[in-house]
């Protein structure tokens, strides 16, 4: 092949006020390993981003295989030519998802039949020595080989260019070594592919066929690595760079100088691992592990992912307690429950562990406090510390808006507080560029040689474990050898301590070793007439790769299963009894100051309907309003003396009823029951002495309550509640379903393969549709069964509705998911987008026909109201199709509205 | 447990919120307009109810009868034909369909007791039963004055008087300003006590108190002690300010009680926050969390709808919420004026509840804390 790869001229790129692409211009030759090098933040992902087509172009001009990136038709033929890995750990993977269901949900997005794709599984992974994990979930995977995965799902449509953004950071040296020959050998197999890396590793740049060198969104050089020294006049890669970078940039970079370590064998053994050891389970993360560590001295601890560093260290601070073995500080047995141990270490974690919302001088300070330093002193020790570690200007900064140099200071600060005399550091400088890195290790070493601290590190770089003073290197749980790092490289009789490492632990697991026949061995004319046809815009196996991949990431998420299937359940329950506005068995006392039998006959009236529970009755005024106010009454009656009598002589007598007036709906409710019961029972004993006509009305209101004729609260809330439930559940779910993907990176794999937005919303719309139908079912089964509320109508026509209706719900999500960046907004937004509509404008409580101005247009257009409309006429009135098929209509037209919308919203590209 | 931690801890956890405009926003939304809001927004009596007649007598009484009925309390109406009735009503057209039928106000002079028919779509309460008290009160109404009644009241030989006490006017944004005080309460106490539980958790500074001189009793209870001390006065000054001041809810009990319930039901109330927040494992399954264990929370406590309509075992389940007894205690201090003398057993619930809540947190932290030093 000849021409560049790629072409990038006057690119730029600006988020909000920082410009991470200034005017980059750059022509990538074709057929080699291209690097683009650089510190962090120097812009190359960025750079990638907009090569692999992931990202909007905002300024310039990207040619990839000779491909305008900025027209969206050459976009899609390209997408199938080439391959993407973004920069994290496994980062467009799926986690719950298993080795072999990644690659296969890769190769279905290209097209590939089921054949096919067991091939290239096959192939792909007895290459990288991920066949014997096939089934093991993504998460469950080391570093090393979830990159490897990755390669895997990149390489799995035989991509011309594979672009891969820092695959190896985190990962340690055995895995890199075996990462790199695996890129080997693919490129041997197909010597037309390009590979466009970036990297923060200067040394792994050296193997690179031509690099770029970035700094601040700015290219300093590109050519190959030879004729950057040359231009420099530096032997190494890192020097070059350094000495490309601008007078200002550069700074008073010199090597790390490490004094000896007077005496070595005289200085007291500060930390002591005795046949340490910790299951989990039945998995063994640190097996019997000895060492020991003696004052002043750095001790390194160096091994593959998740070999059990980690865990040692915790074990040695105190914070996880050992299986088996003893951890000895000063001599004395680490007990986890001891807090003054603690006082004695200091410990930083792997990953930024300090408050982003406090200052540094607050986080500082909270420390010193914890502590037990507080005022002057504590003042005092965090300026001498803050000046010492170069933080003085940064004390009032928040962590954020600190470099990630600054922030591994900060922490080291923070660890260092209370003066421990031991440092245990957790790969300190894992993802910090090399300037930033030298800096820290001379405060190390100035801590060591000056302070007598002793220091307990962990870390992948080989040059840093090269300045301990002894280290050890570790292997799935077991500590190898622990020596110099001088007599380490002589033992093996290699030239430096990567080839030790990596010869030291290849005698433990040779199985591992790739075969060199890595991918790409599948026959080319396969993909031949593949790659010169565009693809199709709207392809159904695409659609339907994303509906299986969905259904099996939420078959393992058990809360957000949970929440499909039961949580509508759940909420119909608590709604149907929370809403109720029926008053039962509400309890009354009668204060009687007639004591005749008429009394006796009107307060039987009351005690004997099914709202009322007499209660013994009151004898005085003061009890009445002392048992009123402990809210025991929801009624009182006083009948006065001569009630009877009175009564008798039509006199005119009146009786008392107090209610309990807390609750203004129930008191309502009361008022009216006894009302009724009142007038009712004045109608009887008129009837009874032959008076009827005097209070009877010369008219008769014959009042039928249709569709609910006992007035029962759940007749009416149930089918209402359903509507409710059956949006906000499914809307809230796919709109999770897509702003996860945003949130996690997956949505990358979106971005640089030829799905089509249509295909990627309605192949993640689809199994919530199904799943909400079941949710619909459960919900139907309880209201009839549970809630008693009787079915009248057509079961067929409200599942029918259920269906279309669940599928606009669904839309909705899928349009609001458009507007929401995190989980959380997408949770809480949609219970609020969704829900306002369909409570105050669908006629839940007052009908869309009361509704004016804009809430009666939401009403009208929105589909709760016509599922209501249906769910109301099917539950209560006994309905069918033929009367409700007007509703039917707008709900039709919604889904596709929706979807629609949902497309036009959603972006193919990052901005 | 040193005090001298828990406060360091507690004032941490201050700072933190005053940096999180979010929540701060949160906390000052859900104490002011939120109450206001939805107290004032429950109905006070029918309104804007859709009414339809079908008016076959057209008689001078039958169109009196027609343009009796108005707003606010009803939409005019809508005149139709018997045919078009039940469609109106299958529909959801329309909740009321009166039939005046042929001759009404001829058999009305006659005395030969005409009848009316008025139809009631009754799957919608809120409207059906009130709405047809006021219905057959209208027609009284106009019945008499139109049979020159008017003034000359019938006797009835027993009236009914008829006190609402502690809310002479059935006033519903009183009930509505306690009742949403009360739920605010209880929902900041889980959210900002979980949340933030969660984000230490994420950010892995939970992780990193622990290789500091502090128990993880120290670092709950600092939990649990700001963010109640925070929702607490939010409470205070929304009781004053809002529900007392801009809602004018009387407040007849004593305010000093009310605070001491609602504190210790803030102990209650954060434990729960805790052990939600050791449950979720991230802020997203914290929010469905949320979704399904405050929603019940609040709707069955008994603060929206009476406890005695709902079915026994419900309401079994519901006494050990501590929402429950809170709301119990709130309206008897705050409407009924009750002192401790008739409040104590739910202080004394509230203090079991709290306490076992805060036991199985604790148990809850640490585990969930030794599951991170993993």
């Amino acid at each position: 092949m000849t021409g560049p790869v790629a072409q990038v001229r006057g690119l730029r790129l600006v988020y909000r006020r920082t410009i991470a692409l200034d005017d980059v211009s750059l022509e990538i030759p074709a057929g080699c390993l291209a690097g683009i090098i650089g510190p962090d933040g120097a812009g190359k992902s960025s750079l990638l981003g907009l090569l692999a087509g992931a990202r909007a172009i905002q300024a310039g001009g990207v040619h990839v295989l000779g491909a305008d990136l900025s027209d969206s038709t050459a976009r899609r033929r390209l997408y199938p030519r080439i391959a993407y890995m973004p920069q994290g750990l496994g980062r467009n993977l799926y986690a719950t998802l298993s080795v072999a269901e990644n690659i296969d949900f890769f190769a279905r997005l290209f097209g590939q039949a089921a054949a096919e794709r067991r091939v290239r599984i096959e192939t792909l992974t007895r290459a990288t020595g991920l066949n014997e994990f096939l089934s093991r979930p993504v998460d469950k995977l080391s570093g090393g080989m979830k990159q490897k995965l990755g390669l895997c799902c990149a390489l799995v449509h035989d991509p011309d260019l594979l672009i891969l953004d820092e695959p190896t950071t985190g990962v340690d040296p055995l895995s890199r070594r075996q990462f790199w020959s695996l890129v080997e050998a693919v490129r041997a197999r197909r010597p037309g592919m390009s590979v466009v890396v970036a990297t923060a590793t200067f040394e792994e740049a050296e193997r690179f066929d031509w690099v770029t060198a970035l700094d601040g969104g700015r290219v300093l050089g590109s050519g190959s690595v030879e004729a950057l020294r040359e231009r420099t006049g530096t032997q190494s890669l890192e020097s070059a760079f350094i000495g490309l970078l601008p007078e200002r940039r550069r700074g008073r970079h010199a090597p790390v100088e490490i004094p000896p370590r007077p005496d070595d064998q005289a200085s007291q053994v500060v930390i002591e691992a005795d046949s340490l050891t910790r299951r989990f389970g039945d998995f063994t993360a640190v097996d019997a592990a000895s060492f020991s560590i003696r004052r002043g001295e750095i001790f390194g601890f160096v091994g593959s992912n998740g070999c059990g560093k980690t865990t040692t260290m915790k074990m040695l601070t105190g914070l996880l307690p050992p299986s088996e073995g003893e951890a000895r500080l000063f001599s004395h047995v680490l007990d986890p429950r001891d807090l003054q141990t603690r006082r004695q270490v200091g410990y930083m974690s792997q990953f930024f562990s300090l408050y982003d919302e406090l200052t540094v001088r607050r986080n500082l300070r909270l420390h010193a406090r914890l502590f037990g330093l507080s005022g002057p002193s504590a003042s005092e020790r965090i300026c001498s510390l803050a000046a010492r570690l170069g933080l003085t200007d940064s004390l009032d900064r928040l962590p954020a808006h600190l470099s990630l140099g600054h922030r591994q200071r900060l922490s080291l600060a923070a660890a260092m507080i209370h003066q421990p005399p031991v440092l245990i550091l957790d790969e300190p400088t894992s993802g910090v560029d090399p300037v930033a890195r030298d800096d820290f290790w001379r405060i190390l070493v100035d801590l060591s040689r000056n302070d007598g601290v002793t220091i307990f590190i962990s870390t992948h770089f080989m040059n840093e474990a090269e300045r301990c003073d002894r280290i050890a290197l570790m292997h799935a749980g077991e500590v190898l050898s622990t020596d110099t790092p001088a007599a380490i490289v002589d033992r093996e009789g290699v030239d430096d301590l990567e080839a030790a490492f990596v010869a030291t632990l290849e005698r433990r697991v040779d199985s591992d070793q790739p075969d060199g026949g890595g991918g790409g061995s599948l026959s080319a004319d396969q993909r031949g007439a593949e790659q010169s046809s565009t693809p199709a815009r709207f392809d159904g196996r695409r659609m339907l790769s994303y509906a299986w991949r969905e259904s099996l990431e939420l078959m393992r998420d058990p809360l957000r299963l949970t929440m499909a299937l039961l949580g509508s359940l759940i909420l119909l329950f608590v709604m149907g009894y929370g809403i109720s506005l029926d008053v039962d068995d509400l309890d009354f006392a009668v204060l009687d100051r007639d004591r005749t039998t008429t009394s006796r006959d009107y307060i039987s009236d009351i005690a004997g309907s099914r709202y009322f529970i007499e209660q013994p009755s009151i004898a005085s005024q003061s009890e009445l309003e002392a048992r009123m106010r402990s809210g025991e009454l929801g009624l009182a009656l006083e009948i006065p003396p001569g009630f009877a009598r009175d009564l008798r002589r039509g006199a005119g007598v009146e009786i008392g009823a107090w209610i309990d007036g807390a609750m203004p709906q129930r008191a309502e409710t009361i008022r009216g029951y006894v009302e009724g019961i009142h007038a009712h029972w004045l109608q009887r004993k008129a009837v009874e002495s032959g008076q009827a006509d005097a209070i009877m009305p010369p008219y008769a209101l014959e009042t039928r309550f249709r569709y609910n004729p006992n007035l029962e609260s759940m007749v009416a809330m149930a089918p209402a509640v359903i509507p409710l439930l059956l949006m906000l559940i499914p809307a809230m779910l796919t709109a999770l379903s897509v702003v996860r993907e945003k949130e996690l990176g997956s949505i990358t794999n979106f971005h640089v393969t030829p799905t089509s937005r249509l295909e990627f919303l309605l192949g993640k719309q689809m199994p919530y549709v199904v799943l909400s139908m079941g949710s619909f079912l459960l919900l139907t089964i309880m209201t009839i069964s549970v809630l008693d509320v009787p079915l009248t109508g057509s079961f067929i026509t409200l599942s029918l509705a259920a269906l279309v209706y669940l599928s606009a719900a669904t839309a909705v999500g899928l349009v609001i998911s458009a507007f929401m960046r995190s989980q959380i907004a997408a949770i809480f937004g949609t219970a609020i987008l969704s829900i306002i509509p369909a409570v105050s404008f669908s006629g839940m409580l007052e009908p869309v026909s009361s509704l004016q101005g804009f809430g009666r247009v939401i009403g009208e257009l929105y589909p709760t109201t016509h599922f209501l409309t249906i769910a109301r006429g099917a539950f209560a009135k006994g309905l069918g199709m033929a009367e409700l098929k007007d509703a039917f209509l707008p709900l039709l037209l919604a889904v596709p509205v929706l979807i629609g919308l949902a497309v036009v919203l959603l972006r193919k590209q990052a901005r | 447990m040193r005090l001298r931690n828990v406060l360091n801890l507690a004032v941490k956890e201050l700072q933190i919120l005053l940096r999180d405009p979010i929540m701060l926003g949160l906390i000052v939304y859900a104490f002011s307009i939120s109450i206001h809001a939805a107290a004032t927004a429950m109905p006070e009596t029918l309104s804007k109810a859709s009414i339809s007649i079908v008016n076959e007598d057209r008689s001078p009484l039958s169109w009196r009868l027609v343009d009796a009925f108005n707003p606010p309390a009803f939409l005019p109406p809508a005149l139709i034909s018997t045919e078009r009735m039940d469609a109106r009503m299958d529909e959801g057209l329309t909740t009321f369909a009166l039939a005046i039928p042929p001759g009404f106000q001829r058999d009305l002079i006659g005395g030969r007791d005409p009848a009316l028919q008025l139809n009631v779509d009754a799957t919608r309460m809120t409207q059906a039963f009130s709405g047809a008290g006021y219905i057959q009160a209208i027609i009284d109404q106009q019945v008499n004055q139109f049979l020159g009644r008017y003034g000359e009241e019938r006797r009835s030989p027993a009236s009914l008087e008829l006190r609402a006490l502690f809310n002479p006017q059935l006033d519903q944004s009183w009930f509505g300003g306690v009742t949403e005080l009360t739920s605010r309460i209880t929902m900041l106490a889980i959210i900002l006590t979980g949340a933030a539980l969660i984000r230490e958790r994420e950010h892995g500074t939970i992780q990193h108190l622990l290789v500091m001189p502090v128990t993880p009793l120290e670092i709950m209870t600092a939990k649990v002690l700001s963010m109640g001390v925070v929702v607490w006065l939010a409470a205070a000054v929304s009781l004053f300010s809002i529900v007392h001041g801009l809602i004018g809810v009387p407040l007849q009990g004593s305010v000093t009680l009310f605070l001491a319930g609602t504190g210790l039901h803030l102990f209650a109330a954060t434990s729960m926050g805790v052990v939600l927040g050791t449950f979720a494992r991230s802020m997203p399954q914290f929010a469905l969390l949320i979704l399904l264990v405050l929603l019940p929370l609040l709707m069955l406590s008994g603060a929206m709808t009476p406890r005695e309509s709902m079915p026994a075992f419900i309401r079994w389940i519901m006494l050990a919420a501590p929402d429950t007894h809170f709301v119990m205690l709130s309206q008897a201090i705050l409407f009924r004026g009750a002192g401790l003398t008739v409040v104590w057993p739910q202080f004394l619930a509230l203090a079991l509840i709290g306490a076992a809540l805060f036991a199985i947190s604790l148990a809850g932290f640490r585990r969930a804390v030794g599951a991170l030093a993993r």
